[in-house]
C-alpha cells in the first residue's frame, strides 16, 4: 500500500493505493465518486469510460498507479458549477437510455469523441460509440443526442 | 486481480535492467491485453514494469521510411496524416480494430503480442495446449467458427487477433527489439511462429527483450492499398475474415501486390503466391479470384468454419477491386 494523489475532476484526492488496484476501483472505492460504473470489468461494456488527459479510455483495464500525474475527468466533472454539459443536456432531451446503467460511460463517451473531432455522420457516430454497449438498446436516441451535440459543436 | 509489485522505470536501459533482474516479470504499457488475460486467471507476473515513460512514442516519417514507436497509440497512429497518405491499409486496419477507448490505450508493441481471442484459451477450465503443452484442445471438437484455416498444427488452431499486424506484413515492417545483447532488427513476418508443437511459443522474441519500433520501408504498392474486415457486426468485433491489399500499376498492367490476410490465420499471413499470381496482369475479376484461390489453397476447413473459406476469397477479390476502383 502506497499513499498517492489522484486528480479528479480538478480536484487533489489523497488516496491509498495497491497496485492492482484499478483505475476503476480507486475511483469508486477509494475517492468515493460512484457514478463511473463497473459493467463487465474486462474492457469489453464501456461503462467505467473515464478521460484522461481529455481523451476516453476504458478505467477498469488501467491501473491506478500508473495514472497519479493525470488529469481524470469523470462523470460528476462533465458538467460545470452545477450546470449540465451540453452532452448530458441532450440525453435528457432525446430520452437516450432506459435502465441508465451505460449511460455514465454513453455520455463521457460522446464527451471524448466530440474532443477527438472525427465522426461527423451517423455512420461515423455509431462507429465512434461502438465501445459503449447499451443492453437496453436505446441506441436510436442515444445517436440522436450525440448527433445534436456534435453538430452544436460545428465539427 | 492478484498482488504484483509495479515499477516505473525512466528509460529503456532501466526497463530491460529490471527486466533481467525480477524473475517472471512483465512489460505493461497500454494494459488492455495484459490486465485482461491477468483477470481471467491466464498469467500472474509477480512483477509488472510500466515502461509509458520510456521516449519510445514518436512517429516518424521521412521519405525512406514510416518509423512508429512501440508506445505510440492505436489512434494516435491511425489518425496520423502521414500514415493516411503512405499507408492507408495500416491506418484503416487500426481503426478496425477494437473500439475508441481500446485505441486510445492499447499501443504498437502491445498490439504486436496480443494474445489470441479463442475461448478456449482464455477459459481456464478448458483444455489447451497454448496455455500448458500436452494438455490438448477443446477447440478441435468445441466451437471453433472463429478459428483458423491456415498455419494451424494438430496441437493449435487458434487465430491471430490483430488487424494491424496483418497491414505490417504486407507492408514488410520490420520490428525493432533491444535487449540484453544490444538491438535486433526482424522482418515482422518472421517475427511470428505457426504454433506446430509448441503452440505456447507465439513469436521471436526472447527473454529479457523489448519492442522499440516498428519501421515501414517506402516500397511500391503502400499507397493504393486498403485493409477490408468482415465481421459479424459492423464494429468493434474481431475479424471472421479481413485482407490487406495494395496494388500498383503501370498503365492497365499491375506491376507490384501486396496481400495479406487476417482472422483465418494463425499468425497475420501473408500471401506471397497470390502476390506474385497478379503481377504482370491486367486487373480484372478473373484474375483477383485466382490470387484469391491461390491464397486458400492450403486452408484446412473444420466442421464450423469451412464458410470462411469462401468468405476470404470474396474478401480478397472486394479488396482488390475497392483499391483498383477506389471504395
Amino acid at each position: 500500500m502506497a499513499k498517492s494523489e489522484l486528480k479528479v475532476n480538478g480536484a487533489k484526492y489523497d488516496v491509498e493505493l495497491e497496485p492492482n488496484v484499478t483505475l476503476l476501483d480507486a475511483l469508486r472505492e477509494r475517492v468515493g465518486l460512484t457514478g463511473t460504473k463497473k459493467g463487465c470489468d474486462f474492457g469489453q461494456c464501456g461503462a467505467c469510460t473515464v478521460l484522461v488527459n481529455g481523451r476516453r479510455i476504458l478505467s477498469c483495464m488501467a491501473l491506478a498507479m500508473m495514472h497519479v500525474k493525470d488529469e481524470i475527468t469523470t462523470i460528476e466533472g462533465v458538467g460545470k458549477n452545477g450546470t449540465l454539459h451540453p452532452i448530458q443536456t441532450a440525453f435528457i432531451e432525446h430520452d437516450a437510455f432506459q435502465c441508465g446503467y451505460c449511460t455514465a460511460g454513453q455520455i463521457v463517451s460522446a464527451v471524448g469523441l466530440i474532443n477527438e473531432g472525427h465522426a461527423v455522420t451517423d455512420d461515423e457516430i455509431r462507429e465512434a460509440m461502438s465501445g459503449n454497449l447499451c443492453r437496453c438498446g436505446a441506441y436510436v436516441n442515444i445517436l440522436a443526442a450525440v448527433r445534436q451535440e456534435v453538430r452544436r459543436a460545428g465539427i | 486481480m492478484q498482488a504484483f509489485e509495479l515499477l516505473q522505470p525512466a528509460d529503456t536501459h532501466e526497463a530491460l535492467e529490471m527486466l533481467a533482474r525480477y524473475k517472471d516479470a512483465a512489460f505493461i504499457a497500454g494494459g488492455t491485453t495484459l490486465l485482461d488475460i491477468m483477470k481471467c486467471g491466464l498469467a500472474a507476473p509477480p512483477t509488472l514494469i510500466d515502461i509509458t515513460a520510456l521516449p519510445l512514442a514518436s512517429i516518424e516519417a521521412d521519405h525512406n521510411r514510416v518509423r512508429i514507436g512501440a508506445l505510440a497509440r492505436n489512434s494516435d497512429i491511425a489518425y496520423d496524416a502521414r500514415v493516411q497518405k503512405q499507408l492507408p491499409m495500416l491506418a484503416q486496419a487500426f481503426l478496425a480494430g477494437a473500439s475508441p477507448q481500446l485505441r486510445n490505450m492499447a499501443t504498437m508493441g502491445g498490439n504486436l503480442l496480443q494474445r489470441t481471442r479463442c475461448t478456449y484459451f482464455r477459459d481456464p477450465a478448458a483444455a489447451c495446449n497454448k496455455r500448458a503443452g500436452g494438455a490438448g484442445c477443446d477447440a478441435f471438437e468445441g466451437f471453433h467458427r472463429m478459428h483458423a484455416l491456415l498455419g494451424t498444427s494438430d496441437a493449435c488452431i487458434a487465430t491471430h487477433a490483430s488487424d494491424a499486424a496483418v497491414a505490417l506484413v504486407a507492408l514488410d515492417a520490420v520490428v525493432e527489439i533491444e535487449g540484453p545483447a544490444g538491438k535486433r532488427r526482424v522482418p515482422l513476418e518472421h517475427f511470428y511462429r505457426t504454433p506446430g508443437e509448441t503452440p505456447s511459443i507465439e513469436n521471436d522474441l526472447a527473454a529479457g527483450e523489448l519492442i522499440a519500433a516498428v519501421e515501414i520501408p517506402h516500397a511500391p504498392a503502400q499507397r493504393h492499398s486498403t485493409y477490408l474486415k468482415v465481421r459479424d457486426r459492423a464494429s468493434y468485433e474481431f475479424a471472421l475474415t479481413s485482407a490487406a491489399a495494395g496494388l500498383e500499376f503501370e498503365g492497365e498492367i499491375i506491376t507490384s501486390a501486396r496481400l495479406a490476410l487476417g482472422g483465418v490465420a494463425t499468425i497475420p499471413w501473408r500471401s506471397r503466391d497470390a502476390e506474385e499470381a497478379l503481377v504482370g496482369k491486367a486487373p480484372d475479376e478473373d484474375v483477383f479470384r485466382q490470387a484469391a484461390e491461390i491464397a486458400l489453397s492450403g486452408a484446412v476447413p473444420r466442421r464450423d468454419n469451412a464458410f470462411k473459406v469462401e468468405l476470404a476469397k470474396r474478401t480478397i477479390v472486394r479488396a482488390l477491386q475497392i483499391v483498383e476502383r477506389g471504395p
